[in-house]
């Protein structure tokens, strides 16, 4: 019997089978032997033998991988978390899935998530909520609940998650480990199941910033099936944690003080202590308009999602009830059995911001104060490296607390929501813990500067020296 | 009473015959097994996405450029959302407020906007399938599904059915000289929808106008808009009003019905496909687009009027039928400038396109049309002989001279021989000649005469008649209601 | 904010059929999500252009070269109802 292999770290466990020291096979069926340890309800699939062929040649050497629901898998259940789904098998893989099994991270598992990726807490999810493993009682976050919980549960390596407003950046704060929401674009969105198009982007979710290097490095590029795509002009590689010495670091006001938790603060001010320490520059910045940018988010997003969703009519794939009353009748039934309450809640709020006489007040605004948003970013970015928050203004929460507060759901992702619109690329981080759950630190840069962020990130990763093994399964 | 005119504006769609649909690399190709023609993104699969086809982009440039209209620097493709079962996404992708082309004009109607869409799937009523089922079902085959199409909008300038129809006509010959479209009205690559309303003559708002959709072909473009423009006249002479609604025409019974009047009204909830960036037309591709633009019918009917003198007809046939015009300058061309353009048009235009109607320009060489000419023009054969020759060579290929050569079709005597023999003739059977000169034919005789004169013009009195008859111009009108050649 | 008949009218559009229990329930979530969003309405975005998307401005377009298209088995495999050719919806038109 070898030695276990999943305690490894994926960037370890990836050098190891590179240097042929460990076997991709074994890794796999090692790793597959974890996942069915699952009882937090965070994997939808996982694989139920160990494939052919790994590309354990490809820069991430066959560590397997997590993969969140609404990636399309070809022949593998694809289901973003909805009944409308329920089975369905897509006849193609998401771009981004593939190129990480080329590279050399087959697919594992799939994981939980809420519906179509709206949520906060993975409680919308058709197949159940997914549970934080530092408490059973509390959500993990979400949207990419599933991918932060199962990583911090040792079920998987590392995952695959996606933000639209948050989606990875707060499920990984409230279970204690690293999710990178990239540059708008600099990852392929083709074959992810749209939640909000101008918005969702695919990022990695890992134990460490080093694994979040690696995996994102196989990640970007333009794909000639996305043209939002692009090529990502500094390509991330090896990222070698920064020298902190003169980095400035702005603090936004708007972010950093009312409504945030007291113990998610006094982490925050101890971390911002330590990077101090190590020669870093704090000072507070502004952001004049990030207070409504959750107003202009939930407004955007849901306007998209109302179209997005149309799709699912019960003709080519997934759930169809049919009453037997004509087209629009089974449309209706379909849609309205298909969808949970957030979904059709969301579809209604977008539907409601596009119709004739709204768009401008409402769609045409929300677009207008994403312009203002991107220009106090641009404008802080003059002054400071980064931008440094909390990541969400509290701890996880206990399971059913907010289901019935849709508004009080959506503040959840108050500190996230701005760098969504604007596209830059934000990276949260362990930052300790609060009354014994994790807390996340918010590292955020300009548009494609994702190897600065992640040095950065990485040196105060170092420093703060984030415990996660109480979460292992 | 009143006097009223029809305001009458059309919204014409063209499916661009380019490689791959708009947004997806499948191929629009018609004909093929039902859902064979589809990927994720033309059947709206989840996580898919568009990408725009440079080559719709780049006929859309086309097809503005030679509609004058100018091109935008930066355009947008909206969602145009609407739950039907020919809808794979929900929506259509189309350009709204910031389309490819604008304000252009083609033959005084002023063009308001060129834009791209993708096409609807085709639904299929079991009715038409022949299939017996229980419920009533339909049928949806998706690979019509996101091909390209290029919206093209008038503005209320025509006036008048028949103009609208002989409008349409331009601009089907102008699309198809472009090359981007087969422009096939019968099959649905030019489909063509009309806004009408009538006005009392003098009034200069435009009155309540209601939307005729797919007419299928010219014919039906022009009865139906003409069916409507009547009964909103009769409507408003009895005081009644027009509704805005939208109409069908039924060609087969001459009555328009109301589509089903919508319970909601039109919402589609425009706004910009975040799925697509802005189309960015740099000056490279402008260039590159009016490069690729050929003369165009109008232009080329006004240059062959100024040139040649031809009457509009003529002009018009060969500029407006691309294949006819080409075969004419190669004639030209070939026979050079003492040939007479004339001779070269009408053969191209009447002789050569009553008998192959269908690509007519590609149906005989040039070089083989100008021998045929040479030897018409220089008078080694008659009219009748050229036809006949001209039937050979469509049928059986070949050359005119060889044909004329083994057929024994030249001319009898000749030029100056044959005219002082006519003289003659003339001179001695004056009463006869002055008959056949004013076309009256049958003063010669049946056709067996004719037959006979025609094995035998050795008798004096034969003789006249015939040769006369075949130097008298009214033979042209004998000839086309019987083939002589052939009795 | 929003009235009874206003959501009514948007679930139509979604084709969302909505339960007579639920209506009053959607109704009042929306209308305190619209108010909150509403605060958008005090700033003053005179002069500020729309943000459709916040990195590239403009997209590469694809060239003109046809791919395989996927097959029909693929294609209707995952269909609710097919008749082996194509996908079968209720008429338009109404029931049965």
């Amino acid at each position: 019997m070898s030695s276990d292999l999943t305690t490894l770290s994926a960037s370890a466990a990836s050098a190891k089978v590179k240097s042929g020291e460990v076997d991709a096979h074994e890794l796999f069926e090692q790793w597959r032997e974890r996942s069915r340890l699952d009882d937090l309800n965070a994997l939808s699939w996982s694989a139920d033998s160990v494939p052919a062929e790994i590309h354990t040649g490809g820069p991430l050497g066959g560590v397997p991988l997590g993969v969140k629901d609404l990636f399309c898998t070809e022949g593998v259940p694809s289901q973003s978390g909805s009944k409308i789904l329920e089975g369905y098998l897509p006849p193609y893989s998401a771009t981004v899935v593939d190129a990480l099994a080329a590279a050399g991270a087959p697919l594992l598992a799939k994981t939980h998530q809420d519906e179509f990726a709206m949520g906060s807490s993975n409680e919308n999810c058709a197949f159940g909520a997914v549970i934080n493993p530092w408490d059973r009682g509390r959500v993990p976050g979400g949207s990419s609940g599933g991918s932060a919980a199962a990583v911090a549960a040792g079920l998987v390596p590392w995952a695959l998650g996606t933000d639209t407003g948050g989606s990875i950046r707060q499920p990984a704060a409230l279970c204690g480990v690293v999710g990178l929401k990239p540059t708008y674009g600099s990852v392929s969105r083709y074959g992810m199941i749209a939640f909000a198009s101008s918005l969702d982007q695919a990022g990695p979710i890992t134990n460490s910033v080093a694994d979040a290097a690696l995996l994102y490095s196989q990640m970007t590029g333009r794909d000639v099936h996305d043209s939002t795509s692009v090529d990502h002009p500094d390509p991330v590689s090896e990222v070698p944690a920064a020298d902190l010495t003169g980095v400035r670091i702005g603090v936004p006001t708007e972010l950093s003080g009312e409504g945030i938790e007291s113990g998610v603060l006094d982490a925050f001010n101890a971390s911002l202590e330590l990077a101090k320490s190590l020669g870093a520059t704090v000072e507070p910045c502004h952001l004049p308009h990030a207070p409504h940018a959750l107003s202009a988010y939930y407004l955007i997003a849901p306007a998209e999602c109302s179209s997005n969703l149309a799709r699912f009519d019960g003709v080519r794939y997934g759930l169809r009830v049919d009453p037997g009353e004509g087209l629009d009748a089974m449309y209706g039934a379909t849609r309205s059995q298909g969808f949970g309450p957030e979904v059709r809640r969301r579809i209604m709020l977008g539907t409601y911001a596009l119709s004739s006489g709204y768009y401008d007040a409402y769609y045409g605004r929300a677009q207008r104060v994403r312009t203002l948003i991107s220009q106090d970013f641009d404008t802080a970015f003059e002054s400071f490296d980064v931008i440094a928050t909390p990541t969400s203004p509290c701890v996880a929460f206990e399971l059913g607390s907010k289901t019935d507060d849709p508004l009080s759901m959506y503040l959840s992702d108050f500190c996230t929501v701005p760098m969504s619109l604007a596209g830059i690329p934000a990276i949260s981080i362990p930052n300790g813990l609060s009354e014994g759950l994790p807390v996340g630190l918010q590292l955020v840069g300009p548009a494609f500067s994702e190897n600065r962020i992640l040095g950065i990130a990485a040196s105060l990763e170092a420093a703060i020296g984030f415990d996660g093994s109480a979460a292992r399964l | 009473m009143t006097e009223f005119e029809a305001v009458i504006g059309l919204e014409i769609h063209v499916q661009l015959a380019t490689q791959t649909k708009m947004f997806c690399g499948c191929k629009p190709v018609f004909g093929e097994d039902p859902n064979t023609r589809t990927c994720p993104t033309c059947l709206g699969l989840p996580g898919a996405l568009p990408v725009i086809n440079e080559a719709a982009v780049d006929f859309g440039m086309r097809l503005g450029l030679a509609l004058g209209c100018s091109l935008a620097e930066r355009s947008i493709f909206h969602r145009k959302n609407y739950f039907y079962a020919d809808s794979p996404k929900g929506y259509q992708i189309s350009q709204y407020d910031e389309p490819l082309c604008s304000e252009g004009e083609l033959a005084g109607v002023r063009i308001n906007r060129v834009h791209l869409e993708d096409d609807a799937a085709k639904l299929v009523h079991t009715s038409e399938t022949g299939r017996i089922h229980g419920a009533e079902s339909s049928v949806v085959d998706f690979n019509r599904a996101g091909t390209p199409l290029a919206e093209i909008v008038t503005e209320p300038d025509l006036r008048s059915a028949a103009q609208a129809r002989e409008w349409l006509q331009l601009l089907r010959t102008t699309v198809k000289a472009l090359n981007i479209s087969d422009v096939n009205m019968e099959e649905g690559s030019l489909r063509c929808d009309a806004n009408i309303s009538v006005r009392p003559v003098g009034q200069k708002e435009l009155a309540t106008k209601t939307e005729l959709k797919n007419m299928n072909s010219f014919r039906f473009v022009e009865k139906g808009i003409e069916a409507e423009i009547e009964r909103q006249r009769i409507l408003l002479e009895s005081g009644g009003t027009v509704v805005q609604e939208t109409l069908h025409f039924d060609p087969r019974t001459g009555s328009l019905t109301a589509l089903r009047s919508k319970e909601e009204a039109h919402d589609y909830r425009y706004f910009p496909d975040p799925d697509l960036l802005p189309v960015s037309v740099d000056s490279e591709m402008v260039e590159r687009a009016r490069a690729a633009l050929p003369e165009l019918p109008a232009a080329r009917a006004v240059r062959y009027a100024e040139t040649y003198g031809f009457e509009q007809e003529l002009s018009e046939r060969l500029g407006f039928e691309a294949d006819l015009g080409d075969l004419f300058e190669a004639v030209l061309e070939i026979r050079g400038k003492a040939s007479d353009p004339r001779l070269a048009a009408t053969w191209v235009s009447g002789e050569v396109f009553s008998r192959v109607e269908q690509d007519a320009g590609s149906a005989i060489e040039a070089s083989t049309l100008a021998e045929l000419l040479e030897l018409l023009e220089g008078e080694r054969i008659t009219t009748a002989a050229a036809r006949q020759v001209l039937d050979r060579v469509l049928a059986e290929g070949g050359s005119p001279a060889d044909i004329v050569a083994s057929e024994g079709l030249e001319k009898v005597g000749g030029g100056d021989a044959l005219a002082a023999a006519v003289e003659i003739a003339i001179a001695a059977h004056p009463e006869a000649a002055a008959k056949v000169t004013a076309g009256e034919h049958k003063a010669l005789g049946s056709r067996r005469w004719w037959r006979g004169a025609q094995r035998n013009p050795c008798s004096p009195w034969r003789r006249v008649g015939f040769i006369t008859w075949l130097n008298n111009p009214q033979r042209q009108r004998f000839h086309s209601q019987r083939r002589w050649s052939l009795c | 904010m929003i009235d009874r008949s206003e959501v009514l009218h948007i679930a139509r559009l979604a084709r969302l059929s909505l339960e007579e229990t639920e209506i009053e329930a959607i109704t009042a979530e929306l209308s305190s999500i619209l108010d909150h969003v509403d605060q958008i309405s005090s700033l003053d975005l005179e002069g500020v252009e729309p943000t459709a998307h916040s990195v590239a401005q403009s997209g590469a377009l694809r060239p003109d070269v046809p791919v395989e298209s996927l097959g029909k088995d693929a294609v209707l495999s995952q269909a609710p109802a097919t008749d082996g050719s194509g996908f079968e919806v209720p008429s338009p038109g109404g029931g049965s």
